[in-house]
């Protein structure tokens, strides 16, 4: 798929080419023994507590219902510290701004990336700022890298899972990429729409005592669910069987993706991760989630299973099987 | 258990024992791209007996508009001679050239809309005349032809319309015609139905037709359907049953019929894989000409070219399942695909390959 040709849009859509560009093309290159997973954040040396973690934010528009791209800059790096197990430190905040952005957004947002920091208890230690020329770039970027301390001890990867892991998602679906593509459409059905972005380790390190029977966790932005349940069992020996009726998604989600013709599934998330855990701690990692702000409606989704390995498949709401793949393509609308 | 599930289990189980008594095999074939998508989606083959086949029908519009079509279209934007406006769909199917309009899209001349209401502001927007791709069936056509007059009422002059408007009942009375088809009963379109009326399909009772049942898109509705289609393939019936009351009424939509009789005329238009079918296709009639792109800009008809290998039009057919295609899955994916039929998220390849369409 990404042997020749041209970088296309799909690319970085967090779907299956995007996966293919990193596998074939980016992690080989500095793939080492101690580097050989894909993971979200690594240690700074090897068996070192300091994790570090790295994310460009090119979201369009920069203010959206629910949030900006300053605050999204510092969670989204944040938790990606938090659900590898460590708790954020410091962050390093780089721009790359397009000649004619207005300075009071450029204010606005960055406002906003320190409020989001204060209240994430990280520093934001260093920084870079480059101005490109009107038209070579796309407004604001942000590039975020953190530095996070160990909390967890144990590496929070899919290859700890064993089958009859619960597959949990911790708050409703979808709300993050209808309300920017809404934004950016200005599609007024969607109106109601708010992003659920939100600093997530206070609900993550909240199953950290789970110890052993935490296995995994991943928070499910672009690409959604659906790319991280297939990351799971491309990285494991097992399959995933999940239902339907059972992902929490709110009502205007549903609506709207059904007449976008969108599956909520594979729609981005900034407040949303997946946890498993074996299969006799489900309830009282449930309990500990519905404790907590940012899981009140966690819910149960599935299991691990030995059936149909390396495939996600979901029990539809008559009954019927079908498969959950990687999110292709990009989020278009159907046609009639 | 939910209401849905215990409901959905019994109507299984009547499909079950209906199919026994049949006793033989059955090819139902669904029209509607969205019935090809969400049947798999909802996994209703999964929950059929073997004896029971679906087979998709011609009813994805990406996948029946000629290659050719694709080919024309980018030769406008590619000569500058205007901008061309068109749903996000046929961005990515290649022409017969293997381009596409996306690989176009650097020019600024290409536009994606969502909706044919933003077409009066695009076209009062820009300096070029603005060609809109009008692909669609009888749901979409209103809407695309509202907008052209609202434009005109506005004097907007610089918006055109290229017409690939295709109508279902033709086509499937075309269908039957062939001798080979081996379809024993249709589900009928839901949407579609809801403009064009029940009392559309009414060939289809009469000699060498086939039950039909107008169907809605929630997996209850759909089995409901399929049950429907095999009660009167058991009596050896072929009536229209409509099934879908809470939208489609026998008369369909008069206001939506009536913009139709008065802007448009049917022609005999090549539909991609089955070529020319008689009155099968809608155009603008002659007092649209000055909107018409085909006139205004001189385009030449459609040619419809297969890609080497590509399966597209026998799966349109309904005469091949997407698997049976050598490129399925491997050369042909929804990232990098070859025919429409995996380009469009209506496509039978594509929802195949999303969803798994095989048992």
């Amino acid at each position: 798929m990404t042997d020749t040709g041209n970088i296309r849009l799909e690319h970085g859509s967090g779907g299956a080419l995007s996966r293919d560009l990193v596998e074939k093309v980016i992690h080989p290159l500095f793939r080492s023994d101690s580097y050989s997973e894909l993971l979200d954040a690594g240690p700074l040396e090897k068996g070192s507590d300091l994790l570090m973690t790295t994310d460009g934010y090119v979201v369009d528009p920069p203010f959206f219902p629910g949030g900006d791209i300053g605050r999204l800059s510092i969670f989204g790096t944040c938790n990606d510290l938090s659900v590898s197990g460590a708790k954020p430190l410091c962050i390093s905040l780089a721009l790359v701004i397009e000649e004619g952005f207005p300075l009071d957004d450029l204010r606005r947002a960055l406002a906003s990336a320190a409020e989001a920091a204060r209240e994430a208890e990280v520093r934001i230690v260093t920084g870079d700022t480059k101005v490109v020329p009107r038209g070579k770039g796309g407004g604001l970027f942000i590039t975020t890298t953190g530095v996070g301390r160990r909390v967890f001890s144990l590496p929070l990867t899919p290859g700890r899972a064993q089958v009859g892991d619960a597959v949990i998602v911790s708050a409703p679906i979808g709300a993050h990429g209808l309300t920017v593509l809404a934004a950016r459409e200005s599609l007024p059905v969607a109106a109601a729409l708010r992003s659920d972005m939100a600093y997530l380790y206070s609900a993550v390190s909240a199953l950290f005592p789970l110890a052993e029977k935490l296995r995994f966790m991943r928070d499910a932005t672009r690409g959604g669910i659906a790319s991280v349940l297939n990351e799971v069992v491309q990285s494991s020996s097992w399959g995933i069987a999940v239902e339907d009726a059972a992902f929490p998604v709110s009502d205007d989600v549903r609506t709207v993706s059904s007449l976008l013709g969108l599956n909520p599934l594979e729609i981005a998330n900034e407040g949303v991760f997946v946890a498993l855990v074996a299969g006799d701690a489900t309830a009282r990692a449930l309990d500990i989630l519905h404790a907590h702000p940012l899981g009140r409606e966690a819910q149960l989704v599935g299991r691990l299973s030995a059936d149909s390995p390396g495939k996600v498949l979901t029990t539809t709401r008559v009954g019927g099987t079908r498969i959950v793949d990687f999110p292709r393509g990009l989020l278009l609308p159907r046609i009639c | 258990m939910s209401d849905e599930s215990q409901l959905a289990r019994s109507l299984v189980s009547e499909i079950e024992s209906v199919t026994a008594r049949i006793g033989r095999t059955v090819r139902l074939m669904e029209v509607c791209g969205t019935h090809t998508v969400e049947l798999r989606k909802q996994g209703i083959q999964s929950l059929l007996p073997r004896r029971v086949t679906l087979v998709s029908g011609p009813g994805c519009p990406v996948c029946v508009t000629p290659s050719g079509y694709i080919d024309n279209a980018m030769q406008l934007v590619s000569e500058g001679r205007a901008q061309v406006a068109t749903f996000g769909d046929l961005m990515k199917v290649p022409g017969a050239s293997g381009r596409t309009l996306s690989s176009l899209a650097g020019t600024g001349r290409v536009r994606l809309v969502y909706s044919p209401r933003e077409l009066v502001e695009i076209a009062r927007g820009s300096g070029l005349p603005v060609v809109f791709l009008a692909v669609g069936f009888e749901t979409t056509v209103p809407t695309i032809v509202s907008a052209l007059l609202e434009a005109r009422d506005r004097g907007v002059d610089n918006l055109f319309l290229y017409t690939a408007f295709k109508t279902v009942p033709p086509a499937l009375r075309f269908l039957l015609s062939n001798p080979e088809h081996g379809i024993d009963g249709f589900l009928l379109p839901g949407h579609v139905s809801v403009i064009i009326g029940a009392d559309a399909y009414a060939f289809l009772e009469r000699a060498g037709g086939r039950p039909g049942v107008i169907t809605g898109f929630e997996g209850l509705d759909m089995l409901l359907g399929i049950l429907g289609l095999l009660r009167q393939i058991e009596r050896g019936e072929s009536s229209v049953q409509n099934a879908y009351p809470r939208a489609v009424r026998a008369e369909g939509n008069p206001r939506a019929l009536e913009l139709i009789a008065r802007t448009l005329e049917t022609r005999s238009d090549t539909w991609r894989g089955l070529g020319p079918i008689p009155g099968a296709a809608l155009g603008l009639q002659s007092w649209l000409a000055e909107s018409d792109a085909e006139k205004e800009f001189d385009i030449p008809p459609a040619e419809d070219r297969e890609p080497p290998g590509c399966l597209c039009s026998r799966v349109i057919a309904g005469m091949s399942t997407p698997p049976q295609c050598a490129l399925f899955g491997t050369r042909c994916t929804p990232d990098d695909p070859v025919g429409p039929c995996m380009v469009s998220s209506e496509g039978t390849c594509s929802a195949y390959f999303r969803y798994g369409g095989a048992r």
